[in-house]
């Protein structure tokens, strides 16, 4: 037994408790585990510990009913990123993390350590980062501050991941007032590795030693974690100082030495320090492990003086990594560290007791039994109601027909451009990116030394979620599948990235286990299981709730690049549509922008048709018969075809008639294909039983509707590309 | 060919380089530490890749320039040895010394990642004897202070000398503000020294090597590469 830390005074305790976020009765069950009053270290372990940020209290009820394992499913949920095997003996690692609170508070920081902390995720498990993606929401264009925001967000994104030298390939961007004082900023990082090369965090080996990688301690972002658990008030300026500053050139040094050690057999365990640093870090490793740890803080790089052990074990400084080495190997582990100008300490040894001490020159600071911590950890079965259904829209008169529709609908900050955004990330480093920013549904990168491809995307429609959490749910999962799709690429498995509101709140609940059983209905039909994820709660300001946006972050295999289709289409080919449209109005863009309404049931996802279509339209692509491929989303029919368009630089004749319903509805599991000849397609769409028809001809320099008119590809080039940069012109 | 690519801490495009050397050479260049105060034997090139050395603090190129591998690349390039820098290489050649100007912020201050249109402006340089005089070809940009800037001494001295090698143009050809995204003087996208054997350039035709990648557009950049030291 060592000597014990001091206690706080206990009505201080208690009083502390709450400000850091610890609710009455937690409080209590502190008091039950240590049997006395914490010390102010204690206190700041249990109250991160037990955060929404790091214990998922309130979702993990709901979380544990996700599909997590198929045959090519190495690691799910529960390590660092999920690992699925995708063939060659390689491995893809990726996760999904949110950022939302720094972000809104320090747009740029926020936003670049979203990214830096999403990529330590991925190294962490011994993969080469070889991708970025950004799922962003922003509040209406015009809210206040929300030009900063948005050019915050940007700048930092790119800041960060084109000097760390990753491409950032894709993602998405939606505009809506609900997010005006609070936007999501949700970044996702896919990496490769060797499948038997897979690093884990359980520590294992008494003895071994607790070392200490990467950037120095400072006092910044403390109780990062515990801010982004609450709600927003008016005064979130004031926390300001809870957002950590990222350093990618740091980062990249981590990389390379992470990854020359990792060549190696010297690491017993790694875990990179995210949310709630240290403590974070030594307790899930020690606690995975079923080992105990001694820590003495005095070792502990430190870039400020006269630092505590409160403040080090709370601090969420960047670019730290924590790892337990094999014994002997510590001065090849740290020559390596040292030629890449980083920081390399042993902080610590593993023990048997299966506890937790914290020593700073000599004292004792914390010292808390492992078990109890995690496995006495909050869990909340929160009360919910199930969100009403809508009633199905009635028929809507088209009130500025399709020529005008069009252009204003392409135009639309939720479907313009968004090259103003990619213009300014590094999407070609590495030298592998098959397919940029806005040439396919889904980014294609391939592997290094390897005919092999990922296909990756990330999607949510956050105006269904509200509608209809499950069937927005259901949506999020079917169109990340689709995505994937439609370059050809097999889907084979997700991130989810949970973004909703204050779970205290039954409504909110009810969106969020309603958006969790969509997820899980759509993941179950399409083979398409979840090995990663992030839960970000209390996304609130004064009150008001953002919606309901489970982000999806989608990856899919692609033997060889070769085969890869994207947007652009040759003239001279016909437009095939594959998937039923009935003319589904309900929640659309053409009802929210043309008829200025936002009203309906979302569109209902028939996971039969969607995996029927699907794999349909990737058997006709890699037969080589497919020019270009596009799903139907956002906008419907003629927004799809008119995307193609666009990309290409060619026009189109469209001969099939229809109304504003059928060219603009937003039905699901829709894809149009550019071929050659659309009667083998036809032929075989209908031999599968699946609904297809001929649209017309790609040809020419205008989009030619089924009245006549025409528009001319410039014209809607100059309409779809103006927007952001008209919007951020006095913003930037 | 025997190519050495640096290696300093934040170089990031090192691997691009080196696959689009082994693809026209197929001979994997080596990499060299910035540490080292000594070449290979035997070099034939060496190549500054892409990247933030040293994150861009300071000066972008400004720290690496002072790296104990420079003193060596310096006395390389002195007895008649070619230098290739890209993008931070480029900055690193300038803050080294061995280019004129400066490199600037962009003008629009903001990091500028898209397609750039190159007019190849002499063909008779070790980089771009496989280019057609007058050939225009794509390539990408990746930078956040690409903006050539030099005095109107050191301008009329390049020109007169004609040692701008490649400048920002339109597709078809034309030299125009435009097409000249960062800013740079007189559309200046790569220049190189009186013996035409040191060339900077910030745009990546290494990422246009490869037909499943992002085209060939930049192959003919590797192609004279190679040629150069066949004949050698």
């Amino acid at each position: 037994m060592t000597d014990l830390p001091t206690p706080l005074d206990a009505a201080r305790a208690r009083q502390l408790s709450a400000e850091f976020g610890l609710k009455g009765d937690e409080y209590d069950r502190v008091l039950a585990i240590l049997g006395r009053t914490p010390s102010l270290t204690e206190l700041g372990i249990f109250s991160v510990m037990w955060s929404e940020h790091c214990s998922y209290k309130s979702s993990r009820f709901w979380l544990k009913q996700l599909p997590t394992k198929a045959p090519w499913v190495i690691h799910g949920p529960g390590e660092n990123a999920g690992v699925i095997a995708i063939g060659d003996g390689l491995a893809a690692v990726f996760k999904m993390e949110s950022h939302n609170h720094p972000s809104f508070i320090e747009p740029y920081q926020g936003a670049a350590t979203g990214v830096g902390g999403i990529l330590r995720d991925v190294f962490t498990m011994g993969a080469r980062p070889i991708a970025n993606l950004n799922a962003l929401r922003f509040g209406a264009p015009d809210a206040p501050r929300m030009k900063q925001v948005i050019d915050g967000v940007v700048r930092g994104i790119g800041g960060y991941g084109n000097c760390v030298g990753v491409p950032t390939v894709g993602g998405e961007v939606n505009f809506h007032p609900r997010y005006n004082g609070n936007p999501l900023v949700n970044a996702m990082t896919v990496g490769i590795a060797q499948a038997d090369r897979i690093f884990l965090s359980a520590a294992a080996g008494v003895g071994n030693a607790v070392v200490y990688l990467g950037s120095k301690t400072g006092r910044d972002g403390i109780h990062g974690a515990t801010m982004a658990s609450t709600e927003f008030a008016a005064d979130s300026e004031d926390k300001r100082p809870t957002v950590q500053v990222g350093d990618p050139f740091a980062e990249k040094l981590l990389i390379e030495a992470c990854m020359e050690l990792m060549a190696t057999d010297a690491i017993v365990a790694i875990q990179d320090m995210g949310a709630a640093g240290l403590t974070s870090s030594s307790v899930e490793m020690a606690g995975k492990g079923g080992v105990g740890i001694e820590l003495q803080m005095e070792n502990v790089p430190q870039r400020e003086t006269g630092m505590t052990a409160y403040e080090m074990m709370l601090s969420e400084s960047q670019e730290r990594m924590l790892m337990i080495l094999k014994p002997g190997r510590e001065a090849m582990a740290e020559a390596i560290f040292r030629k890449w100008e980083l920081d390399f300490a042993i902080i610590g040894h593993l023990t048997d007791t299966g506890r937790i001490v914290i020593r700073h020159n000599g004292v004792v600071e914390a010292d808390i039994e492992l078990a109890p911590l995690e496995s006495q950890a909050p869990l909340y079965e929160r009360p919910w109601v199930p969100t009403p259904k809508l009633p199905v829209l009635g028929t809507v008169a088209d009130p500025v027909g399709l020529k005008a529709a069009l252009l204003k609908l392409v135009a639309c900050p939720d479907l313009c451009s968004r090259r103003w955004i990619w213009d300014q990330y590094d999407s070609m480093v590495g030298g592998q990116t098959a397919r940029r920013p806005g040439a396919a549904d889904a980014a294609v990168v391939r592997v290094e030394d390897h005919k092999r491809a990922l296909a990756m995307t990330t999607d949510c429609t956050p105006r269904y979620c509200l509608a209809d959490p499950e069937e927005g749910g259901k949506q999020a999962v079917a169109e990340a599948w689709r995505n994937i799709t439609a370059t050809g690429a097999l889907p084979l498995a997700i991130t989810d990235n949970m973004n909703f509101g204050n779970p205290e709140k039954p409504e909110i609940m009810g969106q969020f286990a309603g958006a969790v059983m969509g997820i899980g209905a759509a993941c179950r039909a399409l083979d398409f299981p979840v090995v990663s994820g992030n839960v970000s709660l209390y996304n609130e300001t004064e009150g008001r709730g953002i919606l309901p946006t489970p982000a999806i972050g989608g990856v899919g295999v692609l033997e060889d690049v070769a085969h890869a289709v994207g947007l652009a289409m040759p003239a001279g080919h016909d437009l095939v549509l594959v998937g039923a449209t009935q003319g589904w109005l309900g929640q659309s863009l053409w009802l929210r922008e043309i008829a200025g309404r936002e009203e309906g049931a979302p569109p209902p996802v028939d996971l039969v048709a969607e995996r029927r279509n699907g794999d349909f339209v990737r058997a006709q692509i890699l037969s080589g018969a497919v020019a270009a491929c596009h799903d139907c989303s956002d906008g419907g029919l003629l927004v799809a075809v008119a995307e193609m368009a666009m990309a290409s630089g060619i026009g189109a004749t469209l001969e099939a008639s229809g109304d504003h319903a059928f060219w603009y509805g937003e039905d699901q599991a829709r894809y149009v294909l550019a071929v050659p000849s659309a009667a083998p397609l036809l032929a075989a769409a209908a031999a599968a039983g699946i609904p297809a028809m001929h649209l017309g001809k790609s040809r020419g320099r205008d989009l030619v509707l089924p009245n006549g008119e025409a528009i001319s590809i410039l014209d809607l080039q100059v309409a779809h590309e103006m927007t952001l940069p008209a919007l951020m012109r006095d913003g930037a | 060919m025997k190519a050495g690519i640096i290696l300093f801490p934040g170089t990031n495009r090192e691997r691009d380089m080196a696959l689009a050397l082994a693809r026209v050479t197929g001979s994997k260049p080596s990499i060299i530490w910035h540490g080292e105060s000594e070449l290979p034997a035997g070099t034939d090139l060496v190549v500054l890749p892409g990247g933030f050395s040293y994150g861009d603090y300071l000066r972008c190129g400004a720290m690496a320039a002072q790296s104990p591998i420079m003193r060596a690349i310096a006395a390389f390039a002195a007895k008649g040895g070619h230098v290739l820098g890209v993008c931070n290489g480029f900055q690193i050649l300038i803050e080294a010394g061995l280019l004129p100007g400066a490199l600037l912020k962009n003008a629009s201050l903001r990091f500028l990642s898209m397609d750039c249109h190159l007019k190849v402006e002499r063909t008779d340089t070790p980089y771009t004897n496989h280019f057609q005089p007058g050939a225009v070809f794509r390539s990408t940009m990746a930078h956040g202070d690409g903006n050539w800037f030099g005095t109107p001494e050191t301008v009329a001295q390049l020109e007169a000398e004609g040692r701008v090698v490649l400048r920002y143009c339109t597709p078809e050809g034309a030299v125009t503000e435009a097409a000249n995204r960062n800013g740079s003087v007189n559309n200046i996208a790569g220049i190189c020294s009186p013996n035409r054997r040191i060339l900077g350039l910030m745009p990546h035709p290494e990422n246009q090597v490869d037909p499943l990648i992002d085209g060939t557009d930049g192959l003919p950049m590797f192609q004279s590469i190679a040629a150069t030291f066949a004949t050698a």
